[in-house]
């Protein structure tokens, strides 16, 4: 139970994707500007990042050590991600349509979310150190990852909602205010490193 | 070593064709039976997601459509054309569309109508309207800074003289300007009816008189001139044509001392030379 806890806060908190890793930092300011978007962004993520650390788990366990091709990890990756999200998003159109209509155009963007393949090639880097990292294992710190990534997300959000309404020298308006407010955003989430040894 | 390449691009190519043909399947076994009308009403539209149809862009206008949730003529700037279009599509009668084009109704231009303060601000007809109105003489006239023209998507609208001008050729009636305008000047008229009171004045006649040379001053000339009765007043100050009585004879224009009724034909040729 207690590993269970240590997996999912570290991966939300102590190695947050966005703001201690930087990975997936165009989603960050792109879906950002508004809470409604943010939340749709982030349950897709959510949704995606869970389900490609189990696949790509089993691809990696399953096809690529066997063969010996540990090196084609990160082309392979891709090749997984990019057929299942189009694989959900097929599935998803059908089987549950609010779900689908909710998630909207993100869902295709994950695609290419670089947090998603981090998610995948993170996994294989821990599943090489700690022996055999378990499936389980695996899921939880996918999940936990696409959690801080959510919580990222709606964090900067509230942050730029209110950013909207603040006076902002010229020079600053628009994005250069937004990287700042994500950069101090990210130092506070620095002050978690070290949280478990 | 050419082992090696050959197992990597064989498994690589493997689980392309392996993902690729299980998308195939799913694709097909998946299948949502869209909606053939859709996408062919989708094709007939503008598909410049202007979104005066009152839905988000031509997609959601598309479904509605087919769905039956909207008119077949809803979309005011494909107009009639498109909504036969549509109609042959889905199999349904569309009535005549009327044609509506946006009309300025001020004709108070900076030759014509002075200023009560000159305005540095920024060139917002908004922003100026909030200090005490806007810099014209008129409570009521064109401010000239262009919040139509910056509205407008199809570039209808031209700052002629200080005067928001409406190319009534490129107008798509999409509304837009209608309501960027401040002032509330710009009304959508049918096509059809050729004259217009460009006036907005609800001053007395007397103070029109004094500020502006081409205001409506409410002497009802025109109420009495015209034979089809097109033309009552409002609040009794301001004259107004009933595009749907109007039969284009031309009598009110005659008639007005102010020149404040005018037929929107000559009054494009005007502007056109004027704007050079």
């Amino acid at each position: 139970m207690k590993e269970i806890l240590v997996i999912i806060l570290s991966a939300v908190l102590v190695e947050n994707f966005v703001l201690v890793k930087f990975l997936g930092i165009c989603p960050f300011l792109g879906v950002s500007k508004r809470l409604s978007t943010a939340l749709g962004m982030s349950g897709a993520v959510i949704f995606v990042m869970t389900i490609t650390s189990v696949v790509t788990w089993a691809v990696y366990r399953y096809f690529l050590v066997p063969l010996g091709l540990e090196y084609l990890e990160t082309i392979a990756f891709i090749l997984v991600i990019a057929a299942l999200v189009q694989f959900v998003e097929t599935v998803l159109k059908k089987t549950v349509p609010p779900l689908y209509r909710a998630l909207g155009i993100y869902l295709p963007l994950i695609t290419t979310n670089c947090a998603v393949l981090g998610v995948a090639l993170l996994n294989i880097q821990k599943y090489n150190v700690f022996e055999k990292l378990s499936l389980a294992k695996s899921t939880l710190y996918g999940f936990g990852a696409s959690l801080g990534f959510s919580m990222a997300l709606v964090i900067f959000s509230g942050v730029r909602e209110r950013m909207e309404k603040a006076d902002i020298p010229e020079a600053l308006k628009g994005f250069p205010i937004a990287l700042i407010a994500a950069g101090l955003v990210s130092m506070s989430f620095f002050g978690f490193q070290g949280l478990f040894r | 070593m050419l082992t090696e390449v050959i197992v990597a691009v064989a498994v690589l190519g493997g689980m392309g064709l392996l993902f690729g043909l299980g998308l195939a399947y799913t694709s097909r076994r998946f299948a949502v039976e869209a909606e053939e009308r859709v996408a062919m009403i989708r094709q007939v539209l503008p598909g410049a997601n202007c979104g005066a149809c009152g839905l988000s862009g031509c997609d959601a206008f598309a479904e509605a459509v087919a769905a039956g949730k909207c008119p077949v003529d809803g979309c005011p700037v494909g107009g009639q054309k498109t909504a036969t279009e549509i109609a042959r599509i889905l199999g349904v009668e569309s009535k005549d569309v009327k044609r509506l084009v946006a009309r300025v109704k001020c004709a108070g231009g900076n030759s014509r109508c002075g200023t009560k303060y000159k305005y540095n601000g920024i060139a917002s007809c908004r922003a100026a309207a909030s200090l005490y109105g806007g810099q014209k003489s008129c409570f009521y006239g064109c401010l000239g800074l262009g919040d139509c023209v910056r509205a407008c998507q199809f570039e209808a609208i031209k700052i002629i003289d200080g005067v928001a001008v409406v190319d009534e050729n490129k107008c798509t009636s999409c509304g837009k300007c209608v309501k960027a305008c401040p002032k509330n000047l710009i009304e959508l008229i049918p096509e059809s009816c050729r004259f217009t009171v460009y006036c907005s004045s609800l001053d007395r006649g007397a103070l029109v008189r004094k500020i502006c040379s081409v205001g409506c001053i409410g002497c009802r000339l025109c109420v009495r001139s015209c034979p089809r009765k097109a033309i009552s007043m409002v609040k009794e100050v301001l004259a107004r044509i009933d595009p749907d009585l109007c039969d284009n004879c031309g009598e009110c224009e005659k008639v007005c001392p102010t020149h404040s009724i005018r037929c929107s034909d000559t009054l494009a040729l005007e502007n056109k030379s004027q704007a050079g």
